[in-house]
């Protein structure tokens, strides 16, 4: 099938092989034949949704922003791509960077947004360098800058470049960080669209969003639209890691099947081994069972079905011989590390479910833990400013439940139980019983005693009465 | 290694560039972290003095360039070696081995995470995914290159270049 972003042409990277081949003709459209709103309708037809992992209509975002010139606008493009398993936006900036600025482009023009920032993670520093040059060689052929094509429109394009925070990917800590700020997320409502960027209506784009958008103004919105799955249409760039035999970048139709992903187009598991787990979006998402690889289609709808979503497609697949528990306190690790601290459930809840999965690691996990584990995690989902809260969650939540097995095999049943616990020492596990309630009870006693000795006491008679 | 200590300062050029990031953004507070970026580039690390040269450059007070400098970990507080090597371990790095081009190199040196060599030429650092996932196992250099699909024998071979350099 035609293949719209990572296109099979010698060194699209170059500006003059780029407009060779079609380049900015959709930005020239744009401007001198179709209204803003015209171009709105026409992404909102597509049927294109964000890239970054929320999946929402991208039309629809653009549709937020207001009308008018009394604020300045921002358009924000995020290539801060840091979850775990997710390398397409680096695809994007190497093989064909120019789709994309031209995507952020016409973006602008149909918001009306004179400036535009690329926020780009700072490991990324050569893909940053190459931006760099495509959006100077951008300015110099005239496609950037002061009245575009002789119309009144304007816009300039830069680069930032982060230094090295996954919560930046978050828009609103990205727009804090954008502003030269610590990458702490901000509380929605006010939405970005009315309340952003220095206080300004802004827009938040995923890089891979973007670079659709030329294709669809070209083709227009009713050829976009029956590309994959109808739920969400278009190309995604699968990004396959670990255990197959061809990792890297592919881009295929929405609504793929999983498996056919992985046997035809990345040369199956590796050493031909059976698939233990596979994380379908990237590290946040939740994990699927051998038995929801063999039904899962890959489009947003379809994951939901078997109990999980598409993310960033940076899908991990892990062979037979895998060890769950071990991935597992991997991931809890990085959430750890990255949490920025702002909300205590995240903050402090990562942590404690790192400590669990570290003591299950090492032998001393006792059986309680598990649910301590969906415990801890069901405290952080929902209760965090930002996602990052429930994308810590889901990996453990969903991991324990499904290969909850594994998580047993860890455990010895006579481990002992050091501390108390009394909330989860209760749930279904025989360990209460072993716990001497005489100790508690002679503690209580001991307390009644001192209080009846207390009382005897002359001071004491004297201040209560 | 990078300098030890140093009195910040940028000369013309650099102040220039200074001047061409305050330009971008509608307010200097976003040039914050661009200019820790020409100060780390220069020095190697990001000093307690160096944060105040760059609050009097943008006119913010240095506990805000304070607050900036520690939030984001690409910035470092402390000089590192004269080569940082950068090892992922996340998830997709750990299944294709990630763990033991880390262990290969704190052994081949004896030194732990975020620790440098005693002559000062190498330091090692445990990082999260870097997005090179599917050229897994990899590590990057000084915030700079990226080394992927690595073996024991080909690290060996880097670090021997990398000190011969």
């Amino acid at each position: 099938m035609e293949k719209i972003i990572l296109r099979d042409i010698p060194d699209l990277d170059n500006i003059d092989v780029y407009v060779a081949n079609g380049g900015y003709s959709s930005l020239k459209k744009v401007i001198a034949e179709m209204t803003p709103d015209q171009v709105i309708d026409e992404v909102k037809k597509s049927g294109l949704r964000g890239r970054g992992g929320a999946c929402f209509s991208t039309g629809m975002k653009w549709s937020f922003m207001p009308k008018g010139n009394e604020k300045p606008k921002f358009l924000c493009c995020n290539g801060d791509e840091s979850e775990p398993g997710s390398f397409k936006d680096r695809e994007i900036f190497e093989k064909n960077p120019h789709q994309f600025i031209e995507g952020a482009l016409i973006a602008a023009y149909a918001m009306g947004i004179g400036a535009v920032y690329t926020y780009i993670r700072g490991e990324y520093w050569k893909w940053f360098n190459i931006m760099e040059k495509s959006v100077a060689d951008a300015y110099k052929k005239g496609f950037i800058g002061k009245n575009l094509f002789g119309s009144n429109f304007s816009v300039e394009m830069y680069n930032h470049m982060g230094a090295g925070a996954y919560i930046c990917g978050e828009e609103t800590s990205l727009m804090n960080s954008l502003e030269g700020k610590r990458g702490y997320p901000r509380v929605k409502p006010p939405f970005p669209a009315v309340s952003g960027m220095w206080g300004n209506p802004t827009t938040i784009n995923n890089i891979e969003t973007l670079a659709n958008v030329p294709a669809i103004i070209n083709k227009g919105g009713e050829w976009f639209s029956k590309i994959g799955d109808p739920r969400q249409p278009g190309t995604l760039l699968f990004g396959v890691s670990g255990d197959v035999n061809k990792p890297g970048v592919y881009e295929l139709p929405t609504g793929i099947p999983l498996m056919e992903l992985i046997n035809d187009h990345c040369g199956g598991v590796k050493d031909g081994k059976e698939i233990k787990m596979v994380i379908p979006g990237g590290s946040s998402m939740p994990p699927l069972t051998r038995e929801e690889c063999l039904i899962a289609k890959m489009d947003n709808e379809s994951l939901k079905e078997v109990g999980s979503m598409i993310g960033t497609a940076g899908v991990i697949v892990m062979a037979e011989g895998t060890d769950v528990v071990d991935v597992i306190r991997r991931v809890t690790k990085f959430y750890y590390h990255e949490s920025c601290g702002q909300c205590t459930p995240c903050r402090e809840g990562c942590g404690w479910m790192l400590k669990v999965l570290n003591r299950i690691m090492d032998g001393s996990g006792r059986k309680s833990d598990l649910d301590l584990l969906i415990s801890v995690a069901e405290n952080i989902e929902g209760n965090t400013i930002c996602a990052l809260g429930d994308a810590a969650a889901w990996p453990v939540k969903h991991a324990v439940r499904k290969f909850r097995k594994d998580f047993e095999a860890k455990i010895k049943d006579d481990t002992p139980l050091p501390v108390l616990n009394k909330v989860h020492g209760l749930r279904e596990s025989d360990e209460y019983d072993t716990i001497t309630f005489q100790s508690e009870q002679e503690v209580v006693e001991g307390l009644i005693g001192t209080v009846q000795e207390l009382s005897q006491n002359e001071d004491v008679k004297r201040f209560s009465s | 290694m990078s300098n030890e200590n140093y009195t910040p300062h940028f000369d013309e050029n650099e102040m220039k560039m200074v001047q061409y990031h305050i330009s971008k953004y509608p307010k200097p507070m976003a040039a914050v972290m661009p200019v820790l970026w020409m100060i780390q580039d220069k020095y190697g690390w990001i000093s307690v003095d160096s944060m105040r040269y760059v609050g009097e450059l943008l006119n913010l007070p240095p506990d805000h360039v304070l607050g900036v400098a520690t939030f984001y970990t690409m910035y470092f507080k402390k000089p590192m070696g004269k080569f940082h090597l950068q090892v992922c371990t996340n998830v997709s790095c750990m299944l294709c081995g990630g763990y033991k081009i880390f262990d290969h190199i704190c052994n081949k040196f004896g030194i732990k995470n975020k620790e440098i060599t005693s002559d000062g030429m190498f330091s090692i650092e445990e990082v999260e995914c870097l997005g090179s996932c599917g050229t897994a196992p990899m590590l990057q250099v000084n915030n700079r290159e990226f080394y992927e699909n690595l073996t024991t024998e080909s690290v060996d071979a880097l670090l021997s270049k990398l000190s011969n350099s």
